[in-house]
């Protein structure tokens, strides 16, 4: 590292000293809100919905989503009209409408019933349901029933039954059943009298049915029969008196009459009646009538009861096609929705269970093509103006986002797999070309003219409303922020998002727009099932020098299964167009993927791609990478966090794999260092590391006395917590005594502990944020009751010598000198901690493109706003009464808890629900950073920790400057006349007395 | 009798320096314990004579250790000596093999906690073989790799602390190592290996002319963190005694008051030269006009 020039130090100390004299927030105004940030609500992937009656006239659909999200949204555009999003440790496992006023929802393993204001979204009330743990749980909703008054809606969880009533949430009685190991699978309703119907399993194959009085709770009466074979849990009801139900090996099913004095059943073999039938079987929860639907790995087959001897396939579906609900239209019949994929548009079927042969609707609808395949369809009717039924659906697909079809086209449609977002990486805009073609031109001109000709319609009125749509739609192109160019500050990049589907996105910094998206098909569901996981996404290509002609690219790695022995895969996209350039499956896992710093002559990024197995292997496979590779290996380092073994181990590489030694791209490692943890003591809470792509300006820092302080900046450094056992659960469950947190500083390469330091009675969870030379980490102190955060700083003290001017000018320091991890490094730790009000979601500290403004954390909030904190709150050597040069260096007083300042919060009024990812974006403006939080609602936004000093404002009055400059210039000349004036007047005076 | 003097003025410069070379010599004995921060350590070169210690058998602490020991230990409640083996790794496919060992004290502390205090560390003398194989390493420039239990009572638990460093930073005239050993309790978190000054790079090929080690050993444990300030006290101090707000310091009166001070000065100047002037140009007023044209009319003229 190159020694600081002083004048850098001397500028570094000016800087300190403006800043200083700066205020502390910079907040924007009310008015400022929405220039240069951007929120979007998701809810995410659709599992059930619900719409709200014909008879309520409101136009909505109530849907609980895999982010558990329950929303109301606009049918006719798709807009949230309310939204709650739940905690994941409440999961909601279904939903259903009540007494058409109530939304109810069961959460928790069927032990938290709750209802909800249909129109508004608040919630009525709440009840606590004991049930047995771990069970998978049931909501029923006893429809119109005459003799009941209250709407009562059934719980079932394992052995338990409750009924509730949905007007106020009262109990009005449990039961739990006797049998042991009973697992209550189905509720049916008798339409004509009061009486209910539950079946359940016990154990592997005793099939269970009891009548209830729904009243009271009574068991009218109770019959058990033992089906050979075994079930395997998944039951349906064929029609009112038949249940089907699949059998262990998942290849027969079981017709079973339960209506009767005693159970009867028939047992079918599936490929009796179903052809070419393979894989494995699922029911599909659907329908009466007498009508099932039958899922195969390759076909959806509806099938027809016959009696009880056995079905017959009416219809069948290749994959991917998906089967709506039964609904009901009229007395005695029911309609229900296929959706199927016929070439690149998806067809969308509705019938009616009375005639299957018969179909309603067969619609066609044109799709875009990176949407995947269908998933789920929810059907609704409505009555048409001519009074007849119609028919819409609500279509799940693969990307998690949702559609609504209705009358043959897409009315809207939500990009809903935005609120899963995996991996952020940026990507610079194309810059702008100076040359622009002839044909450029000639479109252009029309365009052009088409531009004007509409503004001119607008002006004078005449524009239609489509038209009004395309003049903004025009506007916001040609703003300056939405622009597709690289713009001179760095403002307007392409976020690329990677989703939990697989897909990415590409989103305008400018507005949010989606420029691109690609659901990559190495990472779709495969035909048998395995659902592949999207794990990362780098910078593959960034081109400069030989190849700026060529478009960025970017790296997407995954792996083909959900354990993390699968193998990985790899796709290569263009990152203008989205376009996958390459896709490559690995035949090993993906454990840990290592960008390095260097590349090959192709200017592609090298990656190594570490596998479970230890061995480490080289993308991308090419002689030349290798080549450049091999030079450096010797200096090429990684470790890896066991979190299950409560071990950190550090490898270096060796020539050539253990198992594969043709293989030239692979490496095994030698591991050089490791530590244990001892499990009984100590676990790992969290692991941090600096980013790979920070930039440090200064090596040294200044402080109040002329004195020189050398930061310990090592790339290799990582921060590691860890808690007693004990203190691992949630807030509360430990004692003081029992609970302490364990904070090191590790050197990567050579496995040194820095140091290493104990907080006794604090307890996690720990959140971390490692910079420059120092660690902010976030927890809860058990003794004080409150949330802390420490900071712990480290400097170098083997530079500390290099302060004489003279040494620095004769050269006799060690300031050049290479850094070596080998050393023992002689280091100086300051530390401090604070009180913090609020608990902590997600830790981030600002980036800039040159490191020189000071910093500021970002901090996800309980509340799920972001908070920007400046870091000199942060800092370990604040002292009670600081001295007149502490001041000047701009040391805050000692307090002992960190300021919220209302105005910091960079979200302002917003919330992003759901809070997992804050990230900081370097922009091209020393200045200015570009932040993105995800969670299930995205928001970006600019932010200036020092203010924006380096550029004028948006207020600046330019105005007033050309004014003032042209008043001088004026003001310059009439003075120079006036003198010019005056001289003459005096020459003329003297000679006229001679 | 001035010579004598002459000699006795010698004497102090002389004591001075010999004072001064003691202390010198007394500095360059404790040189090696400045070097480390901790006081726990003690390091003991191997023994040149490879006889006492043969290396396939691990090492026993000298009797004379061991009473002296044992007549601590029977002096304390509760402690006693634990030994754990240090091995290593020389590259070339042989495996880990032991290198020296560890005796420590073991001390209980009244919360049932056990520390280890007083920690020894013998080297084994390298074999021929051995040597061949560190100098393979110097020079292919690889990594030399020791390890520890990680638990110092049960050493069966297989779980191994590693450490590694680039053999070539070891050698100086002798084999110098510095072992850290991070502690918690009776566990081996992590061992710190490397050489005892800075290792520099790009690392030089060099052949110790002494084939022994020169050990220092430091424990560590887990330093407590500083306790959060608060303030709540001195809050609740304050605003109880909110009727005592600090005074200001008493100005003086020319601070409080200059700014009147000054103009009534000036004005007070003004009046009295003016009243002064007064007559003044009465009496000479005519012959003063002259006077003052002049030196203006003189340039013109030019």
């Amino acid at each position: 590292m190159a020694p600081p020039p002083r004048r850098l130090l001397l500028v570094l100390l000016g800087f300190l000293a403006a800043a200083s004299l700066a205020t502390l927030a910079a907040a924007v105004y009310e008015d400022q809100v929405g220039l240069a940030d951007w929120h979007q609500k998701y809810i995410g992937k659709v599992k059930q919905a619900v719409y709200h009656t014909q008879k309520s006239g409101r136009r909505r659909v109530v849907v609980l989503t895999e982010e558990n999200v329950i929303a109301s949204l606009d049918l006719r555009s798709g807009d949230i009209f309310w939204r709650h999003v739940i905690e994941k440790n409440n999961p909601i496992d279904q939903l259903s409408l009540s007494a058409g006023k109530y939304v109810v929802t069961l959460s928790s393993g069927g032990s938290i019933l709750r209802a909800w204001n249909l129109p508004d979204g608040q919630m009525i009330w709440e009840t606590n349901i004991h049930t047995s743990t771990s069970s998978k749980s049931l909501l029923h909703v006893l429809s119109n029933s005459k003799v009941v008054k209250d709407n009562l809606v059934l719980v079932l969880a394992g052995q338990w039954i409750y009924a509730v009533s949905s007007i106020d949430g009262v109990i009005s009685w449990g039961k739990e059943f006797t049998l042991d190991g009973l697992e209550i699978k189905q509720v049916v309703q008798s339409p004509d009298n009061d009486i209910v119907y539950v079946v359940g399993i016990a154990g592997s194959s005793k099939l269970a049915v009891y009548q209830l009085n729904a009243k009271t709770g009574e068991i009218v009466k109770d019959a058990q029969e033992s089906l050979p074979d075994g079930l395997c849990g998944e039951i349906l009801l064929g029609s009112s008196n038949v249940l089907v139900a699949l059998d262990e090996t998942r290849s027969a099913l079981f017709i079973v009459d339960f209506k009767g004095e005693s159970i009867s059943y028939n047992k079918v073999q599936i490929s009796e009646f179903v052809q070419d039938f393979s894989g494995t079987v699922k029911l599909l929860p659907l329908m009466s009538n007498g009508i099932i639907a039958l899922q195969s790995s390759s076909t959806v087959s509806l099938l027809k009861l016959k009696g009880m001897d056995g079905l017959e396939v009416i219809h069948s579906f290749d994959q991917p096609a998906s089967v709506s609900d039964a609904l009901t239209i009229t007395e005695k019949d029911e309609a229900f929705a296929v959706v199927q994929h016929v070439g690149s548009q998806i067809e969308f079927i509705v019938k009616v269970t009375s005639d299957l042969t018969n179909e309603i609707i067969r619609e066609k609808v044109d799709i875009d093509q990176h949407r995947g395949s269908v998933q789920k369809v929810f059907l609704n009717n409505y009555v048409r103006t001519d009074k007849s039924h119609g028919f819409r659906a609500l279509v799940v697909m693969e990307d998690h986002s949702i559609l609504l079809i209705q009358q043959g086209a897409v009315v809207w449609s939500r990009e809903d797999g935005l609120a899963s977002i995996v991996d952020v990486m940026t990507s610079e805009l194309p810059v702008e070309k100076d040359g622009v073609s002839v044909a450029d031109v000639e479109h252009n001109l029309f365009e052009w003219l088409k531009g004007h000709v509409l503004k001119l319609k607008g002006t004078l009125m005449l524009a239609s409303v489509d038209e009004l749509a395309a003049i903004q739609a025009l506007r916001v192109r040609s703003s300056e922020k939405n622009k597709m160019t690289r713009d001179h500050n760095g403002f307007r990049k392409l976020l690329i998002v990677l989703t939990k589907a697989g897909k990415v996105i590409a989103l305008h910094t400018g507005d949010g727009r989606i420029i691109w998206s690609n659901l990559l098909p190495s990472l779709r569901a495969s035909k048998s099932g395995e659902m592949p996981s999207a794990l990362r996404i780098y910078q593959w290509q960034v081109p400069h020098h030989r190849v700026i002609r060529e478009n960025p690219t970017i790296l997407v790695v995954g792996r083909s299964g959900a354990s993390s022995v699968a193998p990985g895969v790899l796709c290569i996209l263009d990152s203008y167009s989205g376009e996958e350039l390459n896709s490559q499956s690995f035949d090993h896992s993906v454990a840990q993927i290592i960008p390095l710093t260097l590349k090959d002559s192709s200017e592609q990024r090298l990656h190594l791609i570490v596998d479970s197995n230890s061995n480490a292997h080289l993308y991308p496979r090419s002689p030349d990478a290798l080549n450049s590779f091999i030079n450096e290996m010797s200096n090429q380092y990684f470790y890896s966090v066991d979190i299950q073994k409560n071990a950190i181990r550090g490898y270096s590489l060796q020539k050539s794999c253990d198992f594969n030694s043709d293989d030239t791209y692979c490496f095994s490692t030698k591991l050089l260092w490791s530590i244990i943890f001892p499990s009984d003591a100590e676990r790992i809470s969290v692991s941090e590391a600096r980013k790979m792509n920070e930039v440090v300006h200064t090596q040294a820092k200044i402080i109040a006395d002329q004195d020189v302080m050398y930061k310990y900046l090592s790339k290799n450094l990582i921060f590691v917590a860890t808690v007693s056992p004990k203190a691992a659960g949630e807030i509360g469950s430990a004692a003081p005594e029992e609970a302490s947190l364990m904070a090191y500083l590790i050197d990567a390469v050579s496995g040194r502990i820095l140091h290493r330091v104990t907080h006794h009675g604090a307890q996690g969870p720990v959140h971390a944020v490692v910079s420059e030379n120092w660690v902010v980490y976030h927890y809860f102190n058990l003794r004080a009751h409150r949330f802390e955060i420490a900071v712990i700083e480290i400097y170098d003290q083997s530079r500390a010598d290099n302060k004489d001017v003279l040494k620095l000018i004769l050269g006799k320091h060690n300031l050049s000198a290479p850094m070596t991890s080998y050393s023992r490094p002689e280091v100086m730790v300051k530390s401090q901690s604070y009180f913090f009000t609020h608990s902590v979601k997600a830790m981030a500290v600002t980036q800039t493109a040159k490191g020189i403004t000071s910093k500021q954390l970002l901090i996800g909030t309980t509340g799920d706003q972001v908070l920007a904190l400046d870091k000199r709150f942060l800092d370990p050597r604040r002292s009670l009464n600081p001295t007149q040069q502490e001041k000047e260096e701009g040391i805050i007083p000692l307090t002992d808890s960190l300021p919220i300042i209302p105005q910091s919060y960079v979200t302002h009024s917003l919330q992003v629900e759901a809070l997992r990812g804050i990230v900081s974006i370097p922009a091209k403006l020393e200045s200015t950073t570009l932040v993105f939080t995800y969670g299930v609602d995205l928001f970006y936004t600019r932010l200036a920790p020092s203010r924006t000093y380096d550029s004028l404002t948006d207020e600046f009055s330019y105005a007033l400057l050309l004014i003032t400059i042209v008043a001088l210039v004026a003001a310059l000349f009439v003075t120079w006349i006036w003198s010019e004036k005056k001289e003459l007047r005096d020459k003329w005076r003297h000679i006229a007395p001679q | 009798m001035a010579a004598r003097r002459r000699s006795l003025l010698m004497l102090p410069p002389l004591l001075l320096l010999l004072s001064h070379f003691l202390s010198l010599a007394a500095a360059f004995q404790s040189d090696e314990l400045l070097l480390h921060d901790d006081d726990e350590f003690e390091g003991t070169r191997a023994s040149s004579t490879p006889s006492l210690r043969p290396p396939s058998t691990p090492p026993v602490v000298s009797s004379r250790r061991r009473s002296a020991d044992a007549t601590q230990a029977a002096g304390a409640s509760e402690s006693n000596t634990v030994q754990f083996t240090l091995e290593h790794d020389l590259g070339a496919g042989l495996g880990f093999g032991p290198a020296g060992s560890f005796s420590a004290r073991l001390k209980s502390s009244a919360h049932g906690s056990q520390t280890l205090t007083k920690l020894r560390f013998t080297r084994n003398e390298l074999t021929e073989d051995e040597k061949n194989a560190f100098k393979k390493l110097l020079e292919e420039d690889s990594f030399y790799t020791i390890r520890l239990p990680s638990n110092v009572l049960d050493p069966t638990r297989n779980d191994y602390i590693y450490s590694s460093i680039k053999a070539r930073c070891i050698p100086r005239d002798s084999l110098d190592e510095h072992i850290v050993i991070h502690m918690d309790g009776v566990n081996i978190l992590a061992v710190n290996y490397g050489s005892v000054g800075g290792c520099q790079y790009p690392r030089p090929m060099e052949v110790p002319s002494k084939w022994t080690f020169n050990s220092y050993t430091i424990l560590k444990t887990a330093d407590q963190a500083p306790r959060t300030p608060s303030f709540v006290e001195q809050l609740i101090e304050t605003e109880s005694g909110l009727g005592e707000v600090m005074k200001p310091p008493e100005k003086s009166f020319w601070a409080k008051y200059w700014m009147y001070i000054i103009p009534l000065g000036l004005i007070v100047m003004n009046a009295v030269t003016a009243a002064a002037n007064i007559p003044e140009e009465q009496a000479g007023g005519q012959g003063q006009a002259p006077a003052q044209r002049a030196p203006i009319a003189a340039p013109r003229r030019r």
